[in-house]
């Protein structure tokens, strides 16, 4: 990074301040990338890693999977993955030995347990709660008479 | 009555939500290793290949033990806390990350060596079993090698006096208990 840049004003100014800031705290817990991963010779198991390393958050980045996170943590939990999908693991073990050690939080779909009921269940809640307001609304509208318009 | 009741209740409910979450930090990610065993691992010393440190050297006292790696910039910065706080008789060990060895030696060297011993872990296979990801991240492990607490970033002498102290107060009742670090 530059020593020193000209002074930068405005809105411009504090974006590119707050993106750098951002970009200097990622690569902070960065190191350079290992090697490339390469696929799995069978397009099924391949499949599977795939879709497992687009199901886990990416902890140093949040809100990208490790598949898009190009930080070392995440190249080594791609890694990891790759070895174990190809020991023969299935996705639940993966997936419980990834959360014993970082937390569901690393599942971008987390068990349903009961710390989890309101972020499954929320929607469906919200849902139904809407759909009976609804009705009540509708309902309570068919039932006034029809009134004449008044005239002018 | 109701027609104003209901939105009402609705509208304090979900306030009371984004008040809560108002004061989540969303980066905080608490360990699933709380409370849990310590997991086992097995490593060479950082300043010598040869030797070997484990889960098994940490059982029976009160320990830190702190990731850290050359590449980590606030690792420097904590550095010197970590320096006190091993000078005040806390016995620290250092999990060393992927790292490049002679790095690592020249930098316990240059900038000090906290560490009773620091554990070296090329391939971050032990970290990932810690739930480590990045440094510098830090551990409590209680006697009997339970993970008693986990603090993510460098460690402050603001933290370790709020966060850590007293769970070493409570680990240790009335037993003789280590340094509480620099008052």
């Amino acid at each position: 990074m530059p020593e020193s840049r000209p002074a930068m004003t405005g809105r411009l100014g504090a974006l590119v301040a707050l993106v750098s800031i951002v970009a200097a705290v990622c690569a902070s817990a960065q190191q350079p990338p290992g090697q490339p991963i390469p696929p799995i010779d069978d397009p099924a198991l391949d499949a599977r890693y795939q879709a497992l390393i687009h199901e886990v958050r990416c902890l140093v980045c949040e809100n990208r999977s490790i598949a898009e996170s190009p930080s070392d943590v995440a190249h080594d939990l791609k890694k990891l993955i790759h070895e174990m999908v190809l020991a023969g693991k299935s996705d639940a073990e993966i997936a419980e030995f990834l959360a014993a050690r970082y937390g569901d939080s690393i599942l971008y779909r987390p068990p349903v347990q009961p710390n989890t009921w309101v972020l499954w269940g929320g929607p469906a809640v919200l849902l139904l709660l809407g759909a009976f307001v609804f009705v009540r609304i509708v309902r309570a509208r068919a039932a006034q008479p029809i009134e004449e318009d008044e005239p002018e | 009555m109701w027609r104003y009741f209901v939105p009402v209740a609705v509208l304090a409910v979900l306030a009371a939500f984004f008040y809560g979450g108002l004061h989540l930090n969303p980066s905080r990610i608490t360990s699933p290793l709380l409370g849990k065993p310590m997991p086992e691992f097995s490593l060479p010393t950082v300043r010598d290949p040869a030797a070997s440190i484990g889960s098994a050297d940490l059982r029976g006292q009160v320990t830190l033990l702190n990731a850290w790696g050359t590449w980590c910039v606030e690792c420097r910065h904590e550095h010197a806390f970590l320096l006190e706080l091993a000078r005040s008789g806390v016995p620290i060990y250092g999990l060393n990350l992927k790292d490049d060895r002679a790095a690592a030696v020249a930098w316990l060297d240059d900038l000090g060596d906290p560490y009773v011993t620091s554990a070296f872990d090329a391939d971050g296979r032990v970290a990932i079993d810690w739930g480590v990801y990045g440094a510098p991240e830090t551990f409590l492990i209680g006697r009997d090698g339970t993970v008693l607490y986990k603090h993510i970033s460098p460690m402050t002498p603001a933290v370790w006096r709020q966060d850590f102290v007293p769970l070493i107060e409570r680990e240790c009742g009335s037993a003789p208990c280590p340094s509480l670090g620099p008052q």
